[in-house]
């Protein structure tokens, strides 16, 4: 059915309420996303050409800063660090990737599961481990055959165990898909195995591996979580723009940083999405999904790697939780809780916790709703295309921006008393508007991609039988979509148990969070209650995936059964 | 279809009864006092019970960090700062904002008990001070026996190469522990000599932290065996059995005052005073003596267990004046010389 078609039924509809609903959402969309993503951004640029009481100083701080030696040196650094991580976690999560994917190596939805786990975990959490692994009283500090942890080989291993199963992910996208008519011919012809991998695999996943590297790339460069709990003295551009505006509280510095790291971010945002747009053309509809044979000498190998990788990250989680409970390391090694009276520890103690549990509630909530509907408004609404376009464009913004970068843009856009919304300023609101906004765009894709397989005649039908368009919608789109909208209110609740970067800028005495927590304590020396702490939050994600899988579960045999006619 | 309706039903009706609740609840509040701080965390809870007990209708809202991060937040936001008052400050700090003109002279009830020298001279003052935090040495003996270190007994110890590499100090730029250190080895040898001993000491150091009591944590645990911190944090440890010695260099100590001042720009300004004063209190000085060996009420302070003998013979005649006046400079020095190590030793 075309789009002329259903204009067609709907202009028979004498009062057209569903047209006006979805325009006035479409336009509601845009002004949000203005309002939130763009303008916020704005600011950056404005005030990194200002000193800090406002005054326009043109590229001022942008020559200051590359007129100091030591910041200078932390775009190498971080370069550095990046490239060092990049590779390593790609090859990491190829080999992983290619072990679930290509062989039949046993326990492979054990290896998948176990790969998951860092997404549960706010990245300080493995630059705690680690101290506490190799650092100078580590347990098992011979490994670095005296090297230190505190520098870049702790910041490189750290974000290697966080950025693992981002990597991993795309990774095992990109061997999914694989035709096997290509290695039954390179068979037939003689071809040996090790020039088919050459030859057939990597080409075939080539758009996965440069989209992998360029996601890895970037996070690695953006992440601050690591570097400030294991950097020492090893200046990154992350941790700079923090010491800028949290140590120092020079704004315009921290904009400038925050320029330059959005610059790599940028880049390999873009990189990724041509890149992406190719994957799709790859598999022809004629093509035979690859099946593994069994092949023992192979899967033993991979099952001695992926071994070795679920060691690491499941040591990873075990040493912090290890830290949390020793009562005092390395010198009584008794277990107690003791790291775990919040209250005693920390001014805010436990208040950190119960704010993180609501923020990440209502980010859930909301952010589900407002993706949700943004999506529905740009994939289903007839006409203005101008402003569906443009709501799809702001849509893709968030992703490019780092976290660090999006806060300091919320503190320079809302603290203005000017602004009409700078009541925000200070509250839980605006932590939960930054985490929204902070992950929109993955949602925004998912829900995008979900309602282009409804078929579109469901709204000609609708309009043709005079049922509203959010009637269609709350009855039609939203069943068919429940799995992935339960998926992206997970995704949105762990993100914003574990976020870090947006909210170090924005939370207000009371609305302190729990990762934000951990880094204080850390900051103090207060290690054991910061794993304490981290572990919180690795357990209320558990519980919350653990809930998600019994709920989908059940949801899905209520709502679903119109699914099982399908192709059956 | 009507499961997935009254699922979100219920969703949007529990969300409308949490917002209720969460409105209730901020109407039963009473009345906050924003309070400003560079206290150890710990110590907090049992400061604002205390004042809490004694004046129901108020309630303690902390912003805690340490002493360079809470500076730098106030100079920044001036005028616009939410801050009431500002409370267990270095004296040094509150100076600079006194010179800005953002704190209001206020004599709290009762400040007549308390050593002039400790508070601003303009009456009524813009600062009062509470009680002085003393830099130390916290040693792990444990770890200094098992990699043979000496005990170091003075300043220019450290700068010994059996020390590189085991000792770790706070960044005077985020901590004041850090910044009473630098400026009394300026104010004991002059300016360049001190310079001098800290290109030889950053040699030996092996990380910068945050905070000035997360040295001697370190120490605490032998993660690195010498922390330059601050005596409380080195006695309390020893106290809760970490293998510590807490050592006070002969050539002198650093100190700084943790003070109060209250905010010209005061949201809550009642609030405010009934805090100021109750912290120049009988019971709030024996509160600071629990931790800290001088407090701003004479003859009030007991010995603190575990704290280096005669520690008040050893502290540096300290010109705060002098402190407040150069900081900005001396830190932008020390980061320039120190601040961007490539790698760690």
């Amino acid at each position: 059915m075309s789009a002329a078609d259903s204009t067609a039924f709907a202009g028979r509809a004498p009062i057209d309420g569903g047209r006006l609903v979805s325009t006035l959402g479409l336009l509601a969309g845009v002004g949000l996303l203005i309002v939130f993503v763009a303008a916020p951004l704005a600011t950056i640029f404005i005030k990194s050409l200002q000193d800090d009481f406002g005054a326009y100083v043109g590229l001022a701080n942008f020559a200051k800063y590359f007129s100091s030696a030591g910041l200078i040196q932390s775009i190498f650094n971080s370069v550095e660090i990046a490239l060092v991580v990049t590779v390593l976690a790609c090859l990491l999560a190829f080999g992983y990737a290619y072990a679930l994917t290509r062989t039949c190596m046993p326990g492979r939805g054990l290896f998948r599961a176990i790969a998951m786990i860092p997404i549960l975990a706010p990245s300080l959490l493995s630059a705690i481990a680690l101290i506490y692994l190799f650092g100078n009283q580590g347990m098992i500090k011979g490994l670095l055959f005296g090297n230190s942890i505190y520098g870049p080989i702790g910041i490189v291993l750290g974000i290697t165990f966080y950025v693992f199963p981002h990597v991993l992910m795309i990774m095992v996208t990109a061997l999914s898909t694989a035709d096997a008519r290509l290695y039954e011919a390179a068979e037939a012809m003689g071809t040996s195995r090790w020039r088919a991998f050459w030859t057939i695999t990597i080409p075939g996943a080539r758009y996965g591996l440069i989209s992998a590297g360029f996601v890895v790339f970037t996070l690695t460069i953006t992440d601050f979580g690591v570097p400030k709990v294991i950097g020492g003295n090893f200046n990154v551009l992350a941790t700079d723009i923090y010491k800028q505006v949290v140590g120092q509280q020079s704004f315009s510095m921290g904009a400038v940083v925050g320029l330059i790291l959005l610059f790599p971010a940028i880049i390999s945002f873009s990189v990724d999405r041509i890149v992406r747009r190719k994957q799709v053309a790859q598999l022809s509809a004629r093509a035979v999904p690859y099946v593994p044979v069994p092949n023992k000498t192979r899967d033993r190998a991979f099952l001695a790697f992926c071994s070795l990788v679920a060691v690491f990250l499941i040591g990873i989680i075990g040493t912090a939780v290890f830290a949390s409970l020793v009562t005092y390391w390395p010198y009584n090694l008794t277990l107690s809780l003791v790291h775990y009276d919040f209250n005693a520890i920390d001014p805010n103690g436990w208040a950190s916790f119960t704010n993180s549990l609501e923020m990440a509630a209502w980010t859930a909530v909301i952010g589900t709703s407002v993706i949700f509907l943004g999506a529905y408004f740009v994939e289903k609404s007839d006409g203005l295309p101008f402003a569906r376009g443009l709501l799809h464009m702001l849509a893709m913004i968030p992703m490019a921006v780092p976290g660090l970068v999006l806060g300091l843009a919320y503190v320079f856009f809302f603290s203005n008393p000017l602004n009409p919304l700078s009541g925000f300023y200070g509250t839980m609101a605006i932590l939960v508007l930054s985490t929204v906004v902070h992950f929109y765009t993955v949602s925004h894709l998912s829900f995008v991609t979900a309602l282009k397989q409804v078929d579109r005649e469901f709204e000609a039908v609708s309009a043709s039988l005079k049922v509203p368009a959010y009637k269609t919608m709350w009855r039609v789109h939203v069943p068919i979509c429940l799995p992935l909208i339960i998926d992206v209110a997970i995704y949105l609740f762990l993100n914003a148990m574990t976020t870090v970067s947006a909210a170090v800028f924005l939370y207000a005495p009371d609305t302190k969070l729990a990762s934000i927590a951990v880094l204080n304590m850390d900051d103090v020396g207060d290690q054991a209650p910061a794993a304490a702490m981290a572990i919180m939050i690795v357990l209320t994600s558990v519980c919350v995936k653990l809930v998600q899988v019994v709920a989908t579960g059940s949801l899905l045999r209520r709502t679903s059964v119109w699914r099982r006619r399908d192709g059956h | 279809m009507g499961t997935v309706a009254q699922t979100f039903g219920r969703i949007a009706g529990f969300a409308a009864v949490a917002t209720l609740a969460i409105g209730i609840e901020a109407a039963a509040a009473r009345e906050k006092i924003t309070v400003y701080t560079a206290v150890e965390p710990e110590e907090l809870t049992g400061f604002a019970e205390a004042f809490e007990a004694d004046n129901p209708d108020y309630e303690i809202q902390w912003v805690r960090d340490s002493t360079g991060v809470i500076t730098a937040k106030l100079l920044a936001e001036g005028e616009n700062s939410p801050a009431d008052i500002v409370w267990g400050l270095a004296a040094t700090s509150l100076l600079m904002m006194a010179d800005r003109g953002l704190l209001e002279g206020y004599a709290p009830a009762g400040v007549d008990k308390l050593s002039p020298a400790l508070m601003d001279k303009q009456s009524p003052p813009r600062w009062v001070g509470q009680r002085a935090w003393v830099a130390s040495l916290c040693v792990n003996t444990y770890e200094a026996e098992a990699k043979g270190l000496p005990m170091p007994t003075s300043w220019q110890d450290l700068l010994k190469p059996v020390y590189k590499g085991h000792i770790v100090m706070p960044n005077p730029a985020s901590s004041g522990t850090g910044f009473l250190d630098v400026s009394s080895w300026m104010q004991i040898w002059g300016e360049d000599m001190a310079w001098s001993y800290m290109d030889g000491l950053h040699e030996n150091i092996g990380i910068y932290t945050h905070s000035g009591s997360a040295p001697c944590k370190m120490a605490g645990r032998g993660e690195y065996p010498i922390g330059v911190s601050f005596a409380y944090k080195g006695a309390q440890l020893k106290s809760d059995g970490a293998p510590v010695a807490v050592i006070a260099p002969s050539e002198g100590l650093g100190w700084d005052l943790e003070s109060f001042g209250i905010m010209k720009t005061a949201k809550n300004k009642a609030g405010a005073k009934a805090f100021a004063d109750w912290s120049v209190t009988e019971k709030a000085n024996r509160m600071y003596n629990e931790a800290y060996a001088v407090v701003a009420m004479p003859g009030i302070a007991k010995p603190v267990d575990n704290f280096p003998e005669n520690i008040q013979d050893k502290m540096i005649d300290n010109d705060f004046g002098w402190a407040a006046e150069n900081r900005k400079r001396i830190l932008e020095e020390w980061e320039k010389r120190y601040g961007s190590k490539s790698a760690p030793k």
